[in-house]
Parts: C-alpha cells; structure tokens; sequence
C-alpha cells in the first residue's frame, strides 16, 4: 500500500505555475477594487505535481474496479464499462436541456424506452423517471399516496406502518409527507408479522412501505396476504425496490399487489454509486396512482403517419405531484441503465437475479458454519449474520468488518438492519465469479478462527491500510466540523 | 449482563425506580451493550412536562444507532441528568446508577402493572441473545 499523502495545499510551492497563459492581446479592464479579494490562498503546484498528486490519491481508493464490494443493500455491482461509454456519447453528453424537441428525439425516445422497460418489469402500467436517487422516489411515491388520499377526502388516514425491518429513508419520507410512523414487527422466520399488523390497521391507515425481499435478504412468505390486509384496511401499499436486484424478470410487484415502487437505477441496473453517481429513483405505479406522478414524463405527442415518425416529447401528468429535479431528471444515469438493459436483454436480466441469489445463497451456506445465521433459510440476493460468539465473546461485527479490509475486501454492511445486534449483511451480487467468491470465504473463514485465537489481531484491524483502526466513539463525541 | 433487582422493566429496555412518589428513568445494561459505545444522549422532554407512559423522552446515540427512548410510567418531569448529555459515555458505564435520565413525580403513584421485574426481564434478555 502507498504511504499516505499529503494534502494538495501542503504541496504548494509559491510561485509554482502549472499553466501560464499568454500575455493579454486586448485592452485590460480593472475590476473595481471592492470587487477584488486580497487574498486567495489557491495551492501552487506544476501540473506534473497535480498529475501524481491526484494518481496517488486514486490508488488508495478501494472502488469495484479494484475488487469485490459486498456492502449489503446496496448492490455493488460492477458497472460496465460500455454503459459509460454510452453516456459519454457526445450526442448524449453534449445535449442542452432547453433545446428544441424535434433536435433531440433520439434522446427523449431513450427515456420513453427506459419508462416502458421498467414498466414491464415491473407490471405497472406508468412510470416516471424524474427521481434523482432512490430516497427522492420514495419520497415522491409517499407524497402520490399523500395526493390520492387528499382527493378521495380521506385525510384521516395518518399512520404509515413500516416493518422494522426498514431502510431509515422509510419513516423520514413518511414524515415529510405528513404521515406518523408506526414500526411493524418482524416474526421468527423474518416475515412481517401478520397479528401485528393487523391490530395496526384500522381508519387511520395511510399504507405501508415494504421492502420485499426485505433488509434481512428474505422474500416475505405472505407477502399477498400482508398486501390484501392493507388494501382491506383500506391503505395503499408502497414499495421499495432497493432489493429488485433479486426480482428482475421474475416476479413483478404490480402482480403481488403493490401500488407504487421505486427503482434505483444505482443498483439494480449498474449505474454508478456515490461520487460516481448520481443516482436515479424512478417511480411506477398502478393506472389509479399515474395522475399523481413527477413529471415530466416522456412521451409520444404526435402519433406516427405514413409520411413521418412519432413526435416525442414531455408532458406532465394531470394531478402531478411536481418536478422533483429540474429538467428530465438525470439522463445521464438513464442512458447507463438503457444500455445495461439493452445488452442483457430480458433474458439475461432474469439471468441477473437467478446469479444473485445463487452467488448469495452459496456464501450463505458455507459462512453459516463459521457464523451465526440468525434467519436460517434460503436467502434472494443477501443475508444478514449475527456476529455474537460465546467462545470470543469481545469480538463485535465491526472488528470483523474491519479486519475484512486487510484481506483486500471492501467491508459489508454492519450493524443493519437494527433488529439483528451485531449485524453483517452481505451481497455478493451477480457480478463476482466463483472463484472471488471462494476467496472472500476463505478470508471471513480466517478471520472466525482469529476472533477465537488471536482476538487482538481483529481488536486492532486494519492494519495493511494506510491509517489504522478510526476513533469512531471520539469522533462522534468531539465533533470538530470546521476550523 | 447486569439487572438490577429492585426496578421494573420495559420491553424497550428502560428501567424504572419508584420511590413513593418519585421515579427514576435510565435504560438497561442490556440496552448499553446492545448499542456498544454511546456518543449522544437528547432529552426532549423538560422539567414540569405532563408525561403519559410510552411517551418519547428523548434519543441516544451511539456508533452503531440511534434509538428513541421512551417513558415507562406516567408522570411530571421533576429533574433532568444533564450530567449525561454531557457525558454520554457514563451510560456506557453506569447505566443504572449515575446514568439516569429524567426523574419523574406523582401525586397518585406509579402504576407499573405492564411492566416486568427483574426476573422477567432476565428471561426477556436471554430469550433475545
């Protein structure tokens, strides 16, 4: 591993230029003075300087195109490289919003493609690909179930029930919306619980947010029935397709029941995460809820004739919940998703979820010899272990978590979902070969006979980084968030 | 594990001490080991609020999450630990002495019939793991 680096401006040298531009050929124009800053302490470097200042900085980050990325719920799967190179068409990446429609039909005619391929997907009828990441779609899909609400008179209903099981961005788009909070729990074998449930449904349901398969990488066994005792109770039923990775081309959502879901482009279709994102949160929904959609949406305004194509085009819906991101949300990120879904085609979506399961059910049964299974069944495309060992009773999932990075494997997620204590949930997804799924076995079979016989090698983890073990406690205690 | 055997339980893991008219708050040693290191602690509630049982009393937090906490019994807020919002690690420490939270008053009692002593609440916490 490199050693660490120092910061840009630690690296400046005054008077050091990395460009200098050619003495002015036009009149110069002063600014006025109270314009000018008298000081600006931009760092100085050469441009070689920068060049290996920033490639260094590039070699200590762990990313999916340095190994494999198992952070449960997020599904990191490697991005390919194609979908990039789409993006970066210039035709794609060099388009202005504001242009006129007729100049930029091929791109509106992506995104009504896009619109109809998660709709089959999906089951539903509409869809609206604004959203500029999955919590943005949650929060507009809750505020559609705010609006039908409104409009069938029905402001009563005021609780949202969220299974406990559930992504925070459940409860906190519920509150935005107007909605109170009430936690299902979760039973034995991981299943929303049917008699809490239903002593939780009664006037005052708004709906419920479920995630299927939920955070616990299980597929709810009653998951009808828990739709149908919603529905009966008169509340409309939200879903959160953070985990459709597991479903694509297998079951559709609209069929099992649900009213509105959102996708993440970010992960089920292998658009970047995070810094190389942004991400994208389309909304689909039921022919009752379409009114409410964000808009625009794209679509044919003047039909074909014999003479001319279709006119593409946006509109927006009729009783629409708003713009949720200026323009037509991030094209970019849609272009990457069109492109994946186009080169696997149906067929090979399917293939998607049938390899992330089954690359997720095969960690599953060889780790669950070495750690505690809580939820002991088959799994979709994750699962969560409990990291409690009565012969090692000091170590935690986070030492675990931890010492994984000295195995040159990007820690899973830790410590969710809440309702397992020491919680590891891991996802392989579809994108990780037998043989790097062997290695990342190996490493977490190793480091559970650590936990027993050397437990401070697992204390102090990592220790192949450039920085060791953080102060988490001292940092959140001594909050230090400017100079 | 430490339970304390003279104060009642409840499922969310707070305890209560009654003493005639007066009660005690704070969560239990379970609690503080399930959420591992505490760096936070909001009290939300102040001195002479009307509390119903159940009702939020505040949130702590720790490295690995945030939970609500909540009243067992009823009663009017008499006295706040602000030793402990700005020392969130005594939880950590001593949870069921120094640790307390709120104290609560009652011209009526305390009424902590749906709460669990210390044996139950032993079981409650063995049967979680």
């Amino acid at each position: 591993m490199d050693a660490t680096e120092k910061t840009i401006f630690e690296l400046s040298a005054t008077g050091r230029k990395g460009f200098r531009f050619p003495s002015s050929d036009v009149p110069s124009s002063d600014l006025p003075e109270s314009l000018q800053r008298k000081d600006l302490p931009l760092p100085e470097l050469s441009e070689v300087d920068v060049v290996r200042h920033y490639t260094r900085l590039s070699r200590l980050n762990y990313s999916l195109d340095n190994g494999m990325y198992p952070l449960g719920s997020c599904t990191m799967k490697y991005n390919p490289k194609i979908c990039e190179k789409a993006a970066r068409i210039s035709a794609f990446a060099n388009l202005h919003p504001l242009q006129p429609i007729e100049s930029v039909q091929g791109a509106v005619l992506i995104l009504y493609e896009m619109q109809i391929i998660l709709q089959e997907i999906s089951g539903f009828p509409a869809c609206s690909l604004t959203p500029a990441a999955g919590a943005q779609g949650e929060f507009g899909g809750v505020k559609m179930i705010a609006a039908s609400l409104r409009d069938r008179g029905e402001t009563q209903r005021k609780i949202m029930l969220i299974p406990d099981s559930a992504h925070g961005t459940n409860p906190a788009s519920s509150v935005m919306s107007g909605f109170e909070c009430l936690a299902v729990r979760t039973d034995e074998r991981g299943n929303i619980d049917l008699n809490d449930l239903t002593s939780k449904c009664n006037e005052r349901l708004a709906g419920i947010m479920i995630t299927n398969p939920n955070t616990l990488g299980l597929f709810d066994e009653n998951i009808v029935e828990v739709i149908r005792i919603v529905h009966q109770a008169g509340g409309l039923v939200y879903g959160d397709g953070a985990n459709m990775n597991a479903l694509l081309g297998i079951v559709k959502p609209a069929e099992l029941g649900f009213d509105v879901m959102h996708f993440n482009l970010h992960k089920t279709f292998a658009t970047p995460h995070g810094g190389g994102g942004p991400g994208a949160g389309a909304i689909c929904c039921t022919e009752q809820l379409k009114a409410y959609l964000p808009g625009p949406i794209a679509d044919i305004l003047e039909e074909a004739t014999e003479e001319v194509p279709p006119l593409y085009g946006y509109r927006m819906p009729e009783k629409s919940i708003g713009m949720l991101r200026s323009f037509w949300g991030h094209f970019g990120i849609i272009v990457r998703a069109y492109c994946y879904c186009m080169m696997l085609g149906a067929e090979g979506l399917r293939r998607v979820a049938e390899y992330a399961t089954l690359n997720a059910n095969y960690l599953m049964e060889a780790l669950k010899q070495d750690y505690p299974l809580p939820y002991d069944r088959t799994c979709m495309h994750e699962f969560v272990l409990d990291v409690k060992w009565p012969d090692a009773p000091g170590i935690r999932a986070l030492d675990v978590a931890k010492r994984l990075m000295d195995y040159k494997f990007h820690p899973p997620t830790n410590y969710f979902p809440l309702i397992v204590h020491e919680a590891l949930m891991i996802e392989p997804t579809e994108t990780e070969s037998k043989e790097t799924l062997d290695d990342f076995i190996k490493a977490m079979k190793t480091i559970a006979r650590e936990a027993r016989e050397n437990p401070e090698l697992l204390h102090q983890a990592p220790t192949e980084t450039p920085f060791g073990r953080m102060d988490e406690v001292k940092a959140a205690r001594d909050l230090k968030i400017a100079e | 594990m430490n339970i304390h055997p003279n104060y009642f339980y409840s499922k969310n893991d707070e305890w209560v001490s009654v003493e005639g008219n007066k009660a005690t708050i704070g969560i239990s040693d379970y609690a503080q080991d399930s959420l591992s290191d505490i760096v936070f602690v909001e009290i939300s509630v102040s001195v002479g609020d009307s509390l119903a049982a159940e009702d939020n009393i505040g949130t702590i937090e720790s490295v690995k999450a945030a939970s609500d906490i909540y009243t067992p019994v009823a009663g009017t807020v008499s006295e706040i630990n602000n030793k402990v919002v700005d020392s969130p690690e005594l939880l950590n420490r001593d949870p069921f002495g120094e640790a307390w939270l709120i104290k609560l008053s009652s011209d009526t009692g305390f009424d902590t019939s749906h709460l669990m002593d210390a044996d139950a609440y032993r079981k409650y916490c063995e049967d979680r793991g």
